[in-house]
């Protein structure tokens, strides 16, 4: 990735859950190392997320659900981030995400799923090596 | 020797062999250059007579059951009756999770607590869009008084308490279970439990708000109101940190958080015109049980002590059941580990024994399987045999606050409650809970804990066996519980009959009552018992609400 601007990245909560701990340690841990965060608050329909993610000319969309409904709410997302054109950003995703889903989350098109007990660290490098530059 | 000199001579003695285990450390130096607990309380090499020589028996500690209860809420605790071993559960249907909750009724749990959904307790239907997805996921789905019916199908509410994780539509939920008793011939004057119904920490820490603080506050007085004469052995709110500390908070900050809580529902109540000493005694508690052991012990009782001070200096509360803080626990969701999850079990099992310890009323404990799904029978089995060995295997039971003088254990209570009255008076200087909230400064104290926490781990000064010390090479988990999108079709399934065959006038009817009485002063209980008895949706009665009253809109902390 060339230096031309900060990695900016869309933190996103879909759905209804309302665990957030985990998403603001790792926005914290993102600005930290240098990189660019929205966070998007609580209760994101996919469609609101996809539309930031337009407006703000993001380089990465990362979503948390802990309450089981990231079988709906992230493939609607990637529906959506198809249908909008976005064809270079990164998406991943965390939470409580049963190994047994994850195949299926990646096969439309979610990079990396991280669950419980993942390293912030870890998420900054596979973030560092996977973006796609926009500059 | 008089007790000063003596205190000077220990002083003395203590400072040469502090000096003598000092000269040996060059050589065998201690794991650590200074330990903490937890929550980052400095802790000493040992703790001795000296360090409480200042504490009063009588002042600070007293009897059970007498005040400022640090040992304990009642004379014989224990030895009288356990606590309500009461796991908390609901999935998918109310079919389903009235079946879980027979199950764990026949293996001799001894309260009922309801896991709600998401959409549920966020006042929505089913079928509502932004349900969709979250149908039965976290709990269990319920839209009208039909599905509450089958939640307790065959369970005799006159014989069970029943806590249900309820928050801001706890009105609508606890006239939903009243409605169910009434069908069973049981008068809402017999029913046991309680509801969450504490908002404050919504705001701050858990997310399932709906409307904005001041609507919440009254809502929750009018619930005080109603029930101190409709319902009076219902806990009308559980004040609870648990989600405090889940968050990321301290052991300290949970207790001053949830305390400054308190004190605002109380202040609410006399506002509206009821007593410190009518909601005194049906205010609970709940609290997490973390891994620190010992300063957790500590934790409980210091809350005990604090909130005891508080409500007869502040407040002049005269009748004692208003100053005790009476309390469920749960063993800590964030201390649980994906990986190696039987190692959960270990951890659950010491948190369970430091809240008995601690002198919970009720208790629950996590299934090691939590950190990846919702908890299969068998952890809810093992959890539950988890509290039942503390219970009557241990022997911690036979008397009451065992830990009681134990120099480090009286000097972390008080610790603790001085730093947590610290935080109070920080609130009280920003205007209050609300106002702090509002300002995002619980929020910011929360997060910055909860950062440095997971900082500690990554750099190795914080272990966590099986996840960054230990670790094992394992295959993934199966047999997990799952909740597939089928729920959310048989839930739309239900709403369409139940409109199908209730009177619909007759709802259109109330709940342009309750709308009317929401634009009012009046309580708004008996109009949403109304409605909630001609088969109004949760999702219909929180709408004439919403379109009263608003909804909250998230400071933004980061």
């Amino acid at each position: 990735m060339s230096t031309g601007r900060k990695i900016r990245i869309l933190a996103a909560k879909p759905g209804l859950d309302g665990h957030d701990r985990g998403i603001k340690v790792i926005c914290h841990a993102l600005r930290d190392a240098g990189m660019e965060v929205i966070y998007t608050g609580l209760r994101q329909t996919p469609e609101q997320i996809v539309s930031t993610a337009v407006q703000e000319d993001v380089d990465v969309i990362a979503m948390s659900v802990l309450s089981g409904a990231h079988d709906y709410l992230f493939p609607r997302v990637m529906d959506l981030v198809r249908e909008k054109g976005l064809k270079d950003v990164l998406v991943v995703g965390g939470g409580i995400i049963p190994e047994e889903d994850i195949p299926a989350l990646k096969s439309v098109g979610i990079s990396e799923i991280f669950g419980p007990g993942t390293y912030t660290s870890d998420i900054i490098r596979y973030i560092q090596d996977n973006v796609q530059s926009k500059s | 020797m008089c007790d000063s000199e003596k205190l000077n001579a220990l002083k003395a003695k203590q400072q040469a062999w502090q000096e003598k285990a000092e000269a040996k450390l060059a050589k065998a130096p201690e794991r650590k250059k200074a330990f903490t607990t937890i929550s980052e309380i400095p802790v000493e090499r040992i703790y001795t007579p000296a360090d409480i020589a200042d504490q009063d028996y009588e002042q600070e500690l007293a009897f059970p059951g007498e005040y400022p209860f640090t040992r304990g809420v009642q004379p014989t605790m224990y030895r009288g009756r356990f606590w309500t071993m009461r796991q908390y559960a609901g999935f998918a249907s109310a079919e389903e999770s009235n079946r879980r909750y027979k199950y764990l009724l026949e293996q001799g749990q001894t309260g009922l607590s309801v896991a709600f959904d998401l959409p549920t307790q966020i006042g929505y239907d089913s079928d509502h869009p932004l349900s969709q997805g979250e149908v039965g996921k976290v709990g269990v789905a319920i839209d009208s008084l039909a599905d509450m019916e089958t939640l307790f199908d065959g369970i005799p509410l006159d014989k069970v308490s029943t806590s249900m994780t309820i928050n801001a539509p706890a009105a609508i939920l606890l006239a939903m279970y009243i409605g169910v008793a009434e069908k069973q011939g049981v008068s809402s004057k017999e029913l046991n439990g309680t509801i969450q119904n504490d908002i404050l920490k919504e705001y701050s820490s858990r997310g399932t708000y709906i409307f904005p603080p001041l609507p919440s506050l009254r809502i929750i007085t009018n619930i005080f109101e109603y029930c101190s004469s409709e319902v009076p052995k219902w806990n009308t709110i559980s004040i609870s940190g648990y989600h405090i500390r889940e968050a990321g908070s301290t052991a300290v900050q949970e207790v001053a958080f949830t305390l400054a809580n308190g004190l605002a529902y109380v202040e609410a109540a006399q506002k509206a015109g009821l007593s410190v000493d009518t909601i005194g005694p049906r205010l609970s508690f709940f609290f997490n049980a973390h891994l620190d052991f010992l300063e957790e012990i500590a934790k409980y009782r210091a809350a005990r002590r604090l909130w005891a001070k508080l409500m007869k200096e502040r407040f002049g509360a005269k009748d004692p059941r208003t100053m005790m803080v009476r309390f469920h626990t749960q063993t800590a969701g964030c201390s649980l580990t994906a990986q190696q999850p039987k190692n959960n079990i270990v951890r659950v099992a010491y948190q369970a024994l430091s809240a008995v310890l601690g002198g919970t009323q009720s208790l629950h404990t996590n299934s090691m399987d939590e950190a990846l799904s919702l908890p299969t029978e068998e952890a809810v089995q093992v959890a539950l045999r988890t509290q039942q060995i503390v219970a009557y295997e241990t022997g911690v039971t036979e008397t009451v606050d065992p830990l009681a003088g134990s120099y480090y254990i009286e000097h972390l209570t008080k610790t603790i409650e001085e730093k947590a009255m610290d935080y109070i008076r920080q609130i009280d200087e920003l205007g209050g809970a609300a106002m702090a909230i509002e300002k995002g400064f619980i929020q910011k104290e929360i997060q910055e804990s909860a950062y440095h926490y997971q900082k500690a781990i990554e750099t190795g000064d914080r272990v966590v066996v099986g996840l960054n010390k230990f670790q094992v090479q394992e295959p993934p988990p199966r047999n997990l519980l799952r909740v597939d999108l089928q729920v959310q079709e048989m839930q739309k399934q239900k709403l369409i009959r139940l409109r199908d065959v209730r009177n619909n006038e007759k709802v259109q009817a109330c709940l342009a009552e309750l709308k009317k009485t929401a634009q009012g002063t009046e309580n708004l209980l008996p109009a949403i018992l109304e409605a909630v008895r001609a088969y109004a949706t949760l999702g219909e009665i929180c709408d004439t609400l919403r379109s009263v009253f608003g909804e909250y809109t998230a400071v933004s902390t980061l």
